[in-house]
């Protein structure tokens, strides 16, 4: 497996680590030392999510969020995670999932992309909901949206897209 | 890191001392099982110690919803014990914090339990 584009603009931690991925794609540095782009495809399995989720987490940390921000977004994208290897793929070995992770000079953009039925988020019942409340499942997307300040829904036909955005903080805002 | 379980007696309630994450996989099933394994065995007093928790999942939570709503099922009663900020926000979030029978000192826990 090899990189498209090979850059520093991760920490080498984290770079050592993708480099055991199953696949990936494309990374692309941009102009300064505060932004970067990168993305990967992965196989629908619970080592992925696990992936992905240490991926969001030090991609939230150099972008300079707190550290009660930061888990917050790892739990998010874990969230997407899931939905896409579990309630997308199946965890069908035949389907992958692609995850993307952009920071520009104002938010962290994560991408969540699965070859699924596809998800109708206007279909999902509200955990809160009194009859909900005692479900076993079903608070996913309720946490998702609860930490991020964006989340939109793209249907790909097959599969489904998720797109989390949170907003880096004035300070920590590149130039 | 994954999830342990140590489970121990105190005043004929079973208390189960977690540690890890629970989350999606092994964490939940390792609750599931351990609760199960708690009413099987007839007791059905179980006080849940997240104390040692270090992260927890949309599906832990669920995890410990259904824990919950097996045991009262039962005829028995599961609370939550040593919350830690995390965990405490996210049943917060979800609602769930006034579902719980949530406490932080064990001794009051125990006592709480119906004889």
């Amino acid at each position: 497996m090899t990189f498209k584009n090979s850059t520093s603009k991760l920490p080498s931690s984290l770079l050592s680590d993708v480099d055991d991925w199953h696949t990936s794609t494309a990374r692309t540095a941009l102009a300064d030392s505060t932004t970067s782009r990168v993305s990967f495809t992965l196989d629908s399995s619970l080592d992925s999510v696990n992936k992905i989720e240490q991926t969001a987490e030090q991609c939230a940390q150099r972008a300079g969020f707190d550290e009660d921000t930061v888990p917050h977004i790892a739990m998010a994208v874990r969230e997407a995670a899931v939905n896409a290897v579990l309630h997308g793929n199946s965890y069908d070995t035949s389907k992958h999932v692609v995850a993307s992770f952009e920071t520009t000079s104002d938010s962290l953009i994560i991408r969540i992309s699965d070859q699924g039925p596809g998800l109708d988020p206007d279909k999902i019942p509200d955990p809160l909901a009194p009859e909900n409340i005692l479900r076993g499942s079903g608070r996913g997307i309720f946490l998702i949206k609860a930490f991020m300040d964006e989340v939109n829904f793209r249907q790909l036909h097959p599969g489904t897209e998720l797109t989390l955005i949170k907003h880096r903080p004035p300070a920590q805002s590149g130039t | 890191m994954s999830m342990k379980v140590k489970t121990r007696q105190v005043d004929g309630i079973t208390i189960l001392d977690l540690s890890g994450r629970i989350t999606l996989g092994e964490g939940s099933v390792t609750i599931r099982d351990a609760v199960r394994d708690v009413l099987a065995k007839g007791s059905n007093k179980i006080l849940l110690n997240l104390g040692d928790i270090s992260y927890i999942d949309s599906s832990g939570i669920g995890e410990l919803v259904s824990a919950f709503t097996t045991v009262k099922n039962s005829g028995g009663e599961l609370k939550l014990l040593n919350l830690t900020k995390k965990v405490h926000d996210l049943l917060q979030i979800t609602k769930l914090y006034t579902v719980f029978d949530v406490k932080d000192d064990e001794a009051t826990a125990i006592s709480s339990f119906s004889k």
